[in-house]
């Protein structure tokens, strides 16, 4: 499995992570190394098998549409970076 | 008597006879975190400022009846991606380092009811994405068996935290293997309750699919009654199952006669260390004296379950991971002009290299060409591995395996290394793509005198037979009166 520069860079931008230059080459690698391992799925006996939606085959989990509030605002945005006037505070958008 | 060696079970004993008070108990482990806690290194944030005072509010309550749980004034610590409310929870990451939970987890809440003493939270790899706690952000911690060595991964300070005497017992998570490898590293007993059993509301989101939190203990007695505590459903998870209420202490019988026991070969061979596998005999003839019926059989599903794995949690993680854009809680880069660059930057210089690894290949792996080659591919493989273990269940109670190929490693010698750090995860990672309950206890030492430790898996929620398999196994071989972690390297 051959990963390309242009193909790392990217991955990195749908995941928004920005990758140094001199860091490619080894995100490149450990890439090629596990995807290399990981092709062994494709060896698997697996036709006709449905595929999983998780460990426990649990569907349609319903709750009550019912509005709870979180009561503790302070504590919610005392852990903002930046915060104005009970909101928080990002760079102008438009 | 050392009030740091006893047990959960001993100490609740004392309690309960009036032996000893809270207040005794707790100043006991605030000592012994202050003697050991810099050769070991398990807390990220030791709570021993306000364990007193919590002790004084507890023992007050007890004496004046207003609380009637099982486990009042018993000290605990926690695994740090579990949220506290008004503690931070780090995940041992930069992005989280000043996040202070603004509500509690509901096995918090359910260790709050209890009215334990909460000693602190517990180091780990970054998000728990792992093997050997090496990859947290803070710092690293040691193997109290020798202080050279890994304490293993992602809970390794949990574990370490309960070998080492700081805790009497504590709260980890298991994604991959998590909690189990760790207490195998450690000398100590691990249990991966079924998916489902437990409530991850509350607990930072890893791989949601294969997440569980479970407790790491010395005994098994002890394992049994902290799940007793922390099971249960919980309308905030809706992956959390509606069960009846079990005392899994109950299933203690120090008996396996007729106990049908299974040994998959494929756990056995090639890259299983010769000690460990001689360890693990032994162990497995212990069984067939006691009275288990004991066969070789075959899951040929080894290699191809390790790679679902990563491709699984890879995926979930980064889509999990999404959510730490800098803008409503964790790090926030100074380096910006616009949106995206808080975007990016806050991410980029948030998490370790590890997680961005996994990113990576959760996000190439979900990416538009690749999906059906690996992760539908691997959606499929998971059926396939839960099949295997139906099959394998059918005619056997239980699977006994090694946790690990190996003993703890040597500090530095895998970290730069990330394929190898995965293939270790070989004999644990299967269990959680089934989502099936596991358990780790030791069952013996390799000729440095490291833990080896044996891995019992069981049906889905049948959680009592692994643990009587367990217990039965520990009271025969009392490995805890033989062997003690004695600081090594110190």
């Amino acid at each position: 499995m051959e990963v390309s520069k242009e193909e790392i860079l990217h991955i990195a931008n749908l995941a928004k992570l920005k990758l140094k230059e001199e860091e490619i080459p080894e995100y490149i690698k450990n890439l090629q190394d596990i995807l290399n391992f990981a092709n062994i799925v494709n060896k698997a006996p697996i036709d006709g098998l449905d595929t999983a939606i998780g460990a426990i085959d649990n569907y349609n989990v319903f709750r009550k549409d019912e509005i709870k509030v979180f009561e503790d605002n302070k504590a919610l945005l005392q852990n903002a970076p930046e915060q104005e006037d009970n909101m928080f505070k990002i760079p102008k958008v438009i | 008597m050392n009030i740091t060696d006893l047990t959960v079970y001993e100490l609740k004993e004392k309690l309960d006879k009036k032996e000893l008070t809270v207040k005794q108990i707790t100043q006991a482990y605030i000592d012994r975190i202050i003697e050991k806690e810099p050769d070991v290194n398990a807390f990220v944030t030791p709570l021993t400022d306000t364990a007193l005072e919590q002790a004084d509010k507890i023992q007050e309550k007890i004496d004046n009846g207003e609380i009637s749980a099982t486990y009042s004034g018993i000290p605990i610590g926690i695994k740090d991606n579990i949220c506290t409310k008004g503690v931070k929870t780090t995940c041992s990451s930069k992005m989280l380092e000043n996040f202070v939970a603004p509500y509690n987890a509901t096995v918090t809440e359910k260790i709050n009811a209890e009215g334990m003493i909460d000693l602190g939270k517990l180091n780990m790899d970054e998000f728990a994405m792992g093997a050997s706690t090496e990859y947290s952000a803070f710092k690293k911690t040691r193997n109290p068996w020798n202080l050279n060595k890994v304490p293993g991964g992602s809970s390794g300070g949990s574990a370490a935290a309960v070998a080492a005497g700081l805790v009497p017992w504590a709260l980890g998570s298991d994604t991959g293997g998590s909690i189990r490898q760790p207490a195998s590293f450690c000398g100590v007993v691990g249990l991966k309750p079924t998916y489902g059993l437990v409530s991850r509301y509350g607990l930072v989101a890893f791989a949601s699919s294969l997440d569980q939190i479970g407790p790491i203990t010395k005994d098994v007695r002890d394992s049994a009654m902290l799940l007793n505590v922390i099971a249960g459903h919980d309308e905030k998870d809706t992956t959390s199952i509606q069960t009846e209420k079990k005392d899994y202490t109950k299933a203690l019988k120090n008996d396996v006669k007729g106990l049908k026991i299974g040994v998959p070969k494929e756990y056995f061979g090639e890259g299983i260390n010769s000690e460990v596998k001689a360890a693990l005999e032994k162990a497995i003839d212990e069984y067939k004296a006691m009275g288990a019926t004991v066969e070789e059989c075959s899951i040929p599903i080894a290699d191809y379950a390790l790679a679902t794995y990563y491709i699984i949690a890879c995926a979930e993680a980064s889509s999990n991971l999404g959510r730490f854009d800098g803008i409503r809680y964790g790090y926030r880069t100074p380096n910006y002009e616009s949106l995206k660059d808080i975007f990016v930057n806050s991410r980029t210089e948030g998490f370790g290299a590890e997680v961005k690894r996994r990113i990576i290949l959760g996000t190439y792996v979900l990416s538009s060409g690749y999906y059906d080659a690996y992760y539908k591919k691997a959606q499929q493989v998971r059926t396939l591995v839960k099949k295997e273990f139906d099959k394998a269940f059918e005619k056997y109670d239980v699977l006994i395996t090694p946790t690990s190929p190996t003993v703890a490693f040597d500090i530095g010698v895998r970290s730069n290394n990330p394929l190898e750090m995965y293939l270790a995860d070989i004999c644990t990672v299967s269990v959680n793509i089934a989502g099936l309950p596991g358990i780790s206890i030791p069952c013996g030492v390799d000729s440095q005198g490291m833990p080896i430790g044996m891995q019992i898996i069981g049906k889905h929620f049948d959680e009592e037979t692994i643990l009587n398999a367990a217990y039965t196994y520990e009271q025969r071989v009392k490995f805890r009166d033989k062997y003690q972690p004695e600081f090594k390297n110190k």
